[in-house]
Order: C-alpha cells, then sequence, then structure tokens
C-alpha cells in the first residue's frame, strides 16, 4: 500500500458528528433522489418549500466540533459550575442514585430512547416502572391513585387547584387559599395560572384556613421553613367549610409522618426528586399527584392501568386516554401531555432497590441527623422558628453575616432568607461529619458538641421533631415488587427484564409521525451526569452556575438564529407548557398596550390537540378555522373569522409544517391576515425539524413559537419525558415571558410569574441540545433537515402505490412526515389502522402515529438519522402487510382470522399445542427474514382496552397475576 | 342504519326525550351516538335535585376512543339518574333507549317538546352525517 499524502488538516476532521447523526450516506442519498426523479437536494426542497419563505442563506453559526473536542469544550464550562455542599432544601435534595440505576437506567439509551407507551404491547417494561411508581405514590401518600407523573411540583399544585374548581360543584367562591408557607415557587406558578382561570388566592397563615372561603386550599407539609403542621385540624377546617384539601407533600418525610391520605386529603402532590433523581439545576424531575378515587376521572396527565390482553392475561396499559388534549381539546382536564416517564421509572425503582425498611432507615437517618443539629443548636442557645421538623431547620436570631463567611469557607450553601433566618434543609447524602461541620458554621468552632452524645441523649429520652400523633402508623411498599429485588443481581435482572419487554430505537426505528424520534447520540447524553450539571441546586447561587448560565445563553443564541426570532425563554418544561408560556406573554403584552380584551384564540382544525387545551387555560376563546380539500388552511374561512372577530382577534395558533406534513404555500399571508386584525402568530414549533437551516418562523410572520427540544434538538424521549419547550419571541414579546421569584431573570418583567418551579425548566437536559447543535453546525444542520424531507419523501414514493398518501404539498412533495389512508382498506376488507398498527409488532417495528390528525390514518416521520437499510426494511414490512390486506379482501382469510387481526404475536401463541389459524405459526411471528435472526417479542397480546377502562386499576397486580 | 324510534323527541346533538305523560322527561344518547362512540365505559352524570337550563352541559359519555359532553334538551329539574350505569356503562351500548337511560327531569313547560326534532327529521340529520 502506498503512503497515504494527505495533509494533517485533511486528516482531522470538525465536521465527523454529521456523518454519525445522518442515517443515509451520499450514495443512498442519490439513489433515494433519483427513485423520486429529482436531480438533487436542492431541487428537491425547491419543490417542498414555498419560494417566498426561504433563508437563502447558511446559518450564522460557528464551525462545528467533533465529539471529543464539543465535550472538552463542555466540560470547561462545567467546571465553571461550583458543586458547594447544599443544604438550601425548598424542594430540592441531594441524593444518591443507586448506581445500579445509574447504570442500566439513566444511561441506557434501552430506556432513555423509547417513546410514549402509546403501543403497550411492546412497551410493559416501563408501563410496570411506572405503575410501581404510582404504587409508591399511593402507599406513601395514602391515597387510592396516583398518576404516572407531572412536570414539576409547582405545575402539579397548579393542576390540583384546577382539579378543585372543576370538581367542587358545593361552594360558589372563586378563590383558592394557599398557605404561606407553601414554596415560593410554587406560589409564583399558581398566581401565574390563576390569573387566566379567573381565580383570586388567597395567601394566609396556615391556620387561618377557617377564617376564608373558599373552593380549594393547600398546604405544604412540612411546611417551608420545615414545620410538621397539624394537618388533620388544617384539612378538617378546609373541609368545615366545603373546601378541598390539597397537600404539597414531601416524599421522604412520609417514610415517617402520618400519611394525609389518612388525614382526609383530597389531593396530595409533591416532587419525586429525592428518590434518586439528581437535582439538575431544576430538572427534570417527576412529579407525583395522588387524589381519592371520587376524582379518578378528573385527574390530569397520564395514569398506568391493568387491563388483560386477548388471551386473558394481565397487561398494562394508559388508562382514560379520553380525558386527555388529543382527546378533549379545549374541555381537557389539562393541557399536559409530556409526563416525567425516565424520572418517575428512576424514582420507582429506587423505591424497589431500598424497600419499604431501606427508605425507613434512609428517613430516619435524615431525621435524626437533623434532631442532633436542634438539639446542638438549642443547646447553645440557637433560637428555631417551629418546635417539630422532619429535615428542615429555621434559625432565627443569628448573625447571618458571620454565618455566610464561614459556609462560603466550607463550601457550604444555607438558605439566607431576606429577613435574617436561617434555612438548614439535611437530606440522603448528609453524614454524622457533615453535622459536625454544619455546627462549626453555624455556631462557630468552639461549641463542643458531640454528635455522638447527641445521639445517646435523644435515643435515651425518645425524643425527635415529629409531633405527638403524626408518627406514621400504617405500612407502606408491601406488595413484592418492592421486596423482590434488593441484592443487586436480582435489581440488575429486574430492570434488563423490563427493558427487554419494550421496542426502543436499539432495536428498530420508531416511525411516529409527529414525534421525531431521531438519534439521542451517546455524546450529546454523557454530560447529563457530569456532577457540575447533575448537582447543582436550582437556587444555588449566581456565582455557583456561571457554567450553567454560559452553556444556556450559547444554547439561546443558537435558537435565536436558528428561528429568527429576538429572544429564547428557556423556562417552559414540555411543548404545552411552551404553549401555554407563549400565549400567556401575548396576553400579557396586549394588556400592556390597553388591548388585554383581545381573547379569541384562531386555531385550524388541524391543529394538534393541546393547541385548544392551552388557548382555555389562557382564558381564550377558541374559534376553528376549517381546513379544505387538500388539508390546508381555508383561507377564505381565515379571513371571515379574522374579520368578525377582529376587535377581539388575540391570537392565531398554527403548525407549521402542517400537522398534515405539508408545507404550507400560503403561510406568510396567514400570518399577514392575522397581523392586519390586530392578532398575534403563534407558530407550533412541533414540526421545526423541518425547517432548521431552510426557513425560519421568525421571518415569516411568527410572533412566538415553542422549541420541543426533545424532538428537533435531540433531547430522548425517556419513554413518555421529560420533555423541554422553550419558546422563541420577537423582541416586543421578550419582556412578557415567564421570570422567577426565587431566581429573577434578566429582561423579563418583574411582574410577569412563572410557569415552571425553576427558572430554567429542566436545565440539566440543556447540554443535549447544546451539543447536537455544537457538533453538527450551520452546514450539517441543514443537511440533517433536508434529509428528514428526503426520507420521508422517498417513503411516501415507496409505499404509494400500496396506500394512498393523504395530503401533497404544491409540487407533490410532502414534508419531513407523511400521513397514509388506510380507510379505503378498512372499506374493503374490515382491516383498522389499529390492526396494521400491531401486525407491524410481528415484524419488529414501532407503527406510526395512529389516527392522528385524521382518523383512521398513519402518520409516519421516519427523521434524518434512518439509513435507507432501515427505511427499506420499513417500507417492505408495510408492502408484505399491505398483500396480507389483499388475502382479507380476497377471502382467503377471514376478517376474524388472519395475522393482522391476530397481532400481535406472542411466545404464549406459539406455545399452544394447537394452532387453529388460518395461517402458520412461522407466519405469524418470522414474517421476516430479519425476525428469523433477531426478533423483538410483544410480551403480550393485544390489550383489551374497553376492559381497562371499565374497570379501572391503577395499582401493582398481585404478582400471581403476571404471567412469567 | 340505526333504530330511531317514533315515539321520542331528539335534540341535534344525540339525545332522545320521552315523554312520560306526569310532568316527567326521561333522557338519553340515541343508537346512533352510542355507534358513532364506540364502547362506553364510564358515563358522568350530575346530582338529583340539579336544575338544568336547555343547552347547559350535564355529564359525559366516555368511551375508549372518545369523550362526548351531554346536553339538556329542556328546562328542568333532575328527579333520578340512572346509577345503574355507574357499574355497567356498556347498557348504553346494548340498550340505548331502554335500560341505557341517563337521567329523568321534572319539567314545567312541557310544551317546550314540540321544539325538538321528530323522528324524521332526526334521521335527516343522521342522513347528512353519514
Amino acid at each position: 500500500m502506498s503512503t497515504d499524502n494527505r495533509r494533517l488538516a485533511e486528516l482531522v476532521s470538525h465536521d465527523a458528528f454529521v456523518q454519525r447523526h445522518n442515517g443515509p450516506d451520499a450514495d443512498d442519498t442519490q439513489a433515494m433522489l433519483a427513485a423520486l426523479d429529482v436531480a438533487d437536494m436542492a431541487t428537491l426542497i425547491d419543490k417542498t418549500i414555498p419560494a417566498g419563505i426561504r433563508l437563502g442563506r447558511e446559518l450564522d453559526l460557528e464551525a462545528p466540533r467533533g465529539e471529543a473536542e464539543a465535550l472538552d469544550y463542555l466540560k470547561r464550562l462545567a467546571r465553571q459550575n461550583k458543586v458547594f455542599k447544599t443544604y438550601i432544601g425548598q424542594g430540592y435534595y441531594n441524593t444518591h442514585t443507586p448506581a445500579v440505576i445509574v447504570r442500566n437506567v439513566l444511561e441506557n439509551p434501552g430506556w432513555y430512547t423509547a417513546y410514549t407507551p402509546y403501543q403497550p404491547e411492546i412497551a410493559q417494561g416501563r408501563l410496570e416502572g411506572l405503575l410501581n411508581f404510582q404504587q409508591m405514590v399511593m402507599d406513601l401518600t395514602g391515597m387510592d391513585l396516583a398518576n404516572a407523573s407531572l412536570l414539576d411540583e409547582a405545575t402539579a399544585a397548579a393542576e390540583a387547584m384546577a382539579l378543585c374548581r372543576r370538581a367542587n360543584r358545593k361552594v360558589k367562591s372563586e378563590r383558592f387559599f394557599v398557605a404561606d408557607d407553601v414554596f415560593p415557587q410554587t406560589l409564583d406558578v399558581l398566581r401565574t395560572r390563576a390569573a387566566y382561570l379567573g381565580i383570586e388566592l388567597v395567601v394566609d397563615r396556615a391556620d387561618a384556613i377557617a377564617e376564608h372561603e373558599v373552593f380549594g386550599a393547600l398546604f405544604q407539609y412540612p411546611g417551608d421553613g420545615g414545620h410538621v403542621h397539624d394537618l388533620a385540624t388544617l384539612i378538617g377546617a378546609a373541609k368545615g367549610n366545603q373546601a378541598m384539601a390539597c397537600v404539597a407533600a414531601d416524599l421522604m418525610s412520609l417514610a415517617l409522618l402520618k400519611e394525609p391520605g389518612a388525614l382526609g386529603a383530597d389531593i396530595v402532590l409533591g416532587n419525586s426528586q429525592r428518590f434518586g433523581v439528581p437535582m439538575g439545576f431544576g430538572g427534570p424531575h417527576a412529579a407525583f399527584f395522588a387524589t381519592t378515587d371520587k376524582h379518578k376521572r378528573s385527574i390530569p396527565g397520564r395514569i398506568i392501568g391493568v387491563s388483560k390482553d386477548s388471551r386473558g392475561n394481565t397487561a398494562l396499559r394508559m388508562a382514560m386516554q379520553t380525558r386527555e388534549q388529543h382527546i378533549r381539546r379545549e374541555k381537557a382536564t389539562s393541557n399536559i401531555c409530556t409526563a416525567q416517564a425516565l424520572l418517575a421509572n428512576i424514582a420507582g425503582f429506587y423505591a424497589v432497590y431500598h424497600g419499604a425498611e431501606g427508605l425507613r432507615t434512609i428517613a430516619t437517618r435524615i431525621h435524626r441527623l437533623t434532631s442532633i443539629l436542634a438539639e446542638g443548636l438549642q443547646r447553645k442557645g440557637v433560637s428555631l422558628e417551629h418546635d417539630s421538623w422532619f429535615d428542615t431547620l429555621t434559625l432565627t436570631g443569628v448573625d447571618v453575616g458571620k454565618i455566610h463567611g464561614r459556609a462560603l469557607t466550607h463550601e457550604i450553601n444555607l438558605r439566607l432568607h431576606d429577613d435574617g433566618r436561617v434555612g438548614v434543609s439535611l437530606d440522603e447524602t448528609t453524614t454524622p461529619a457533615d453535622v459536625a461541620v454544619l455546627f462549626d458554621v453555624l455556631l462557630g468552632e468552639e461549641h463542643e458538641l458531640s454528635i455522638s452524645a447527641l445521639d445517646e441523649a435523644l435515643v435515651a429520652d425518645g425524643r425527635d421533631g415529629i409531633p405527638a400523633g403524626y408518627h406514621r402508623e400504617s405500612a407502606y411498599l408491601t406488595h413484592p415488587n418492592f421486596t423482590r429485588y434488593r441484592s443487586e443481581t436480582e435489581m440488575l435482572r429486574y430492570l434488563k427484564r423490563l427493558e427487554n419487554h419494550d421496542l426502543s430505537l436499539t432495536h428498530a426505528m420508531i416511525p411516529l409521525g409527529s414525534c421525531t424520534m431521531k438519534l439521542n447520540a451517546t455524546s450529546e447524553m454523557i454530560p447529563i451526569t457530569w456532577p457540575e450539571f447533575a448537582q447543582i441546586h436550582p437556587f444555588a447561587p449566581n456565582d455557583q452556575t456561571v457554567g450553567y448560565k454560559q452553556m444556556i445563553d450559547e444554547l439561546a443564541a443558537f435558537l435565536v438564529e436558528v428561528t429568527g426570532y429576538d429572544h429564547i425563554s428557556m423556562q417552559p418544561n414540555s411543548g404545552a407548557q411552551g404553549e401555554y408560556a407563549g400565549l400567556v406573554a401575548i396576553r400579557r403584552y396586549q394588556a400592556d398596550i390597553g388591548e388585554g380584551h383581545r381573547d379569541i384564540c384562531l386555531i385550524p382544525s388541524s391543529a394538534h390537540g393541546t393547541n385548544p387545551a392551552s388557548a382555555a387555560m389562557a382564558q381564550m376563546q377558541v374559534v376553528v378555522v376549517e381546513c379544505d380539500d387538500s388539508g390546508n388552511i381555508d383561507i377564505a374561512d381565515l379571513r371571515a373569522k379574522a374579520e368578525q372577530h377582529s376587535d377581539k382577534l388575540s391570537a392565531i395558533m398554527i403548525t407549521y409544517p402542517s400537522t398534515h406534513g405539508v408545507f404550507e404555500e400560503t403561510v406568510r399571508e396567514v400570518c399577514q391576515i392575522v397581523h392586519a386584525h390586530g392578532g398575534q402568530v403563534y407558530i407550533d414549533g412541533a414540526n421545526m425539524n423541518a425547517q432548521v437551516g431552510l426557513c425560519r418562523p421568525g421571518d415569516f410572520g411568527g410572533d412566538v413559537s415553542h422549541l420541543n427540544l426533545h424532538k428537533t434538538f435531540c433531547i430522548p424521549h425517556g419513554g413518555g419525558g421529560p420533555g423541554m419547550g422553550p419558546i422563541g419571541v420577537k423582541a416586543h414579546l421578550a419582556p412578557f415571558v415567564s421570570n422567577h421569584v426565587v431566581t429573577p431573570i434578566s429582561g423579563v418583567r418583574k411582574e410577569c410569574g412563572a410557569v415552571s418551579a425553576a427558572a430554567y425548566g429542566s436545565a440539566s437536559i440543556l447540554p443535549i441540545s447544546w451539543a447536537y447543535i455544537k457538533m453538527m453546525g450551520a452546514r450539517g444542520l441543514r443537511e440533517a433537515t433536508e434529509l428528514a424531507i428526503l426520507n420521508a419523501n422517498y417513503i411516501a414514493h415507496r409505499l404509494a402505490d400500496h396506500y394512498p398518501v393523504l395530503y401533497r404539498g404544491a409540487n407533490g412533495m410532502v414534508a419531513h412526515e407523511c400521513i397514509i389512508d388506510t380507510r379505503p382498506l378498512k372499506a374493503s376488507s374490515g382491516i383498522s389502522e389499529e390492526d396494521i398498527a400491531k401486525r407491524l409488532m410481528d415484524y419488529g417495528f414501532h407503527a406510526p402515529t395512529m389516527s392522528f390528525p385524521v382518523p383512521g390514518t398513519l402518520m409516519i416521520e421516519p427523521t434524518e438519522s434512518e439509513s435507507r437499510y432501515e427505511i427499506e426494511r420499513f417500507c417492505e414490512a408495510m408492502i408484505a402487510i399491505r398483500e396480507e390486506i389483499r388475502r382479507v379482501e380476497d377471502g382467503e382469510w377471514s376478517l376474524d382470522d388472519n395475522p393482522l387481526a391476530n397481532a400481535p404475536h406472542t411466545m404464549a401463541d406459539l406455545r399452544d399445542a394447537e394452532w387453529p389459524h388460518a395461517y402458520s405459526r412461522e407466519l405469524a411471528a418470522f414474517p421476516s427474514e430479519a425476525t428469523k435472526t433477531g426478533k423483538v417479542w410483544p410480551a403480550v397480546n393485544r390489550v383489551d382496552n374497553v376492559f381497562g377502562d371499565r374497570n379501572l386499576i391503577c395499582s401493582c397486580p398481585s404478582i400471581d397475576e403476571y404471567r412469567d | 342504519m340505526s333504530n330511531i324510534p317514533a315515539n321520542l323527541r331528539y335534540t341535534e346533538s344525540h339525545e332522545w326525550v320521552l315523554d312520560n305523560g306526569d310532568g316527567t322527561l326521561t333522557i338519553g344518547i340515541t343508537d346512533h351516538a352510542q355507534e358513532a362512540l364506540g364502547d362506553v365505559v364510564f358515563v358522568e352524570l350530575p346530582e338529583v335535585g340539579r336544575e338544568l337550563d336547555k343547552g347547559e352541559e350535564f355529564g359525559v359519555i366516555e368511551s375508549v376512543k372518545a369523550a362526548s359532553d351531554l346536553y339538556a334538551p329542556l328546562d328542568g329539574e333532575i328527579v333520578a339518574i340512572n346509577e345503574a350505569l355507574e357499574d355497567a356503562p356498556e347498557t348504553v351500548n346494548s340498550s340505548p333507549y331502554d335500560d341505557g337511560w341517563l337521567l329523568t327531569i321534572k319539567t314545567s313547560d312541557s310544551d317546550a317538546l314540540d321544539d325538538l326534532l321528530d323522528a324524521d327529521a332526526y334521521a335527516a340529520i343522521v342522513d347528512a352525517e353519514a
């Protein structure tokens, strides 16, 4: 072999990641373009995206960096964060994530690349994990039923307030009581939400509840300052006035404290973060929400329920989905879609790993150390604000300056209140040595206190910080799932067994339209568990979060360039919350310019159900704009409705490219019409991945958009969350985005309240999007968009002879996804889109999106990350299924007994001695070559949704009911 | 073709009304409506004693794939609800005009019944939807 004479510069590649992220190589790209009869990529894009909105230049971003370079740069940023020992508390605590969970769940693509379990037959693993979470929450709170997580404690409190108002028909009042020792960030979010629900908040001392006529009340247990309230009396007083009682509870404290459910609470909510999920500068974490059986149909968010499959075996699936926004639109119980599935699973597994005794020991240790701290401080004459506590003490009358100085020397964060009080919250990671240091900091080094002597004294006296009558007596975590997996070997195998039930991106493409299941690159994921990102308290002092701020600023600058907006608000925790934050910014802006009466929101009939649900939460009246036969916004109808509501028009919400998967030619005109009538334009960024580098919503008329970082910018879906939904806004809206009461954000008006508990939402997953953009660069991002469009058009082309493609653009092209119409097949054969979806499992694939946005259809989105090999494999499966349907059409197979109606097929089917079907076992389970060498087995047969919704059970079934 | 009994009155939102002849009216959803909803899994009904205004939402019927609001066809006070639906919501599917009734109201204005659709007019609406 001759010497390679390339220069060094040619051997160093800074854009190598682009080839890792994108599936098709140059040859595949050329072949697919040729199949479409398009000369080159530029021609394809010209035929797909209207000329009038094209960006016409490359994005102005720094040159890309290789994976190692980007991580190196990010590491340097991370090191500018300071990891102090933090005792701030206030809803966020240090925790030890069990290593077996870090490695096998948090850092494992088998768990983090899965989608929301809409196809339960290939999602039984994470459904069981989420059911464990629900059971844990029910046990610890003492409530009848819990959901599978919400975004954070503050929004969970807002959902509780909304539920109370819906459910409490006895009280006419529009007032909601909030105890003055509820966490301030929770109150901040409640204020924002209440303002647009027509609810007046009453903030007063908890024990003043009896004096107020309200429809509901929220108490913190223990309170913000650490006080363990006489909750029974408070709840009794609230209910005495017909108000519903909500309790924001600390999950760890409930291992020792009397459970709110036993004291009459109607709703119990809170954060499960301290169950093994790092603080991460504010998130992501799983909030929990539990209520009584009476309110089960009003509970917001996703709920996992137990049903049975077609063989009668126990099978799990999401229950009561009709309450949710995709069905109920503006009448939904909430606009929430994303849960925090990955984090809920981790918290549930933390409980599985420790069990009841383990949890009790952890909680008792935290409490003992707190009692030791209290005892020592009191012996030295320090006054405590309260005479009860679980893990938090508030010191009064101390020299804050001195204490602060000593704390800095020891690299310790305390909670320094404005009024001279000092708060200290201990947690699972606190050691006796740490408490000795705390004595040094709080008292000075001459205190001569002995931890062991104090411990002895407390044990001898039988004293602690829990008031009489508030020690927990009932058992919890008694289900076998919380006792069987204590050894690491058993835990490891349990986690792997559950993982193996689920189909994730580690197995096959997940062609879910509108969900953008692209690569979540390992390099992007690595930084999230770095201590400099993971172990930062959201309310840590600014000089400890310099690296975070710079990373967030850099990401915001990238997103400004990508979207054409002027400013990014990084606070919203999901796409739905971004919508809400954006609409609220519009309403605040309009109120500021004297047009607060504008409250009509135009929404096309093709919109995602979240849009109207969000508009309703922002107190807007939804007016539907019709679509024409091609699926585009009907411009005549839009004109008429904008005209009719001109005086009251607040906004339009459109999705671009449309939910029908088309770049509408008229988008600029749509924006102009709305602007001409004084309205603002909200462009839903769900499909932003089809625009990056090619066109920008800020250029063609958008005033605000949310960006689903978990779609376009590579944050993994986590099996149903986390997500991030920052919003881009034009300059006039920038002062009206979300501020934060604890950690104010510059440039935002002070009175603009928060939408999330933390100032930057789920900050610890932002490095994923940062790394993606950094490693792709301008050209790489544009190529990714182009390949996403090419892949979708290639699929539309390959399938067009077998399934009609419902909507296309002006030149016959689809955008980044395509809808195939299966309704004619239903008419000719009786086979439904659901049968096709389930049959795809037998071929080893996750189904496309079913019946959205058009009932009876399938929407396919391949993304740029899927290779031609995988796309061909998927198309071949779809075509083979079409031929199977033909055999039903031709009468060869009956509608009752064919491989589609009986899909998916399981190992249990193959084990049957008798095979009564008109097709072979091989065709049932191994219909393609790929399945013969590597098969993803559905864990259960087709799940019976009707049975589950009629017989609602949302707790862990007895272990005998699980099939082996 | 769905069943549309001639002795009932109907609304455009697919409720039926039976005049019991004693100043009370029984209300349910039509065969067409139950078929469109699919397997009913839950029926949320209001409390006895509540006053309904014509057109007011009084409950929700949920199936696995849809949820549909229920609207009062006439003014009236609720005197009975079909409590059996709590445990057997599927009765709405199997017997929409009989055991699957939703509630009974007492009305002071029976004449208003004449403003509702008769079977032929309702059949025309169902046909137009098809």
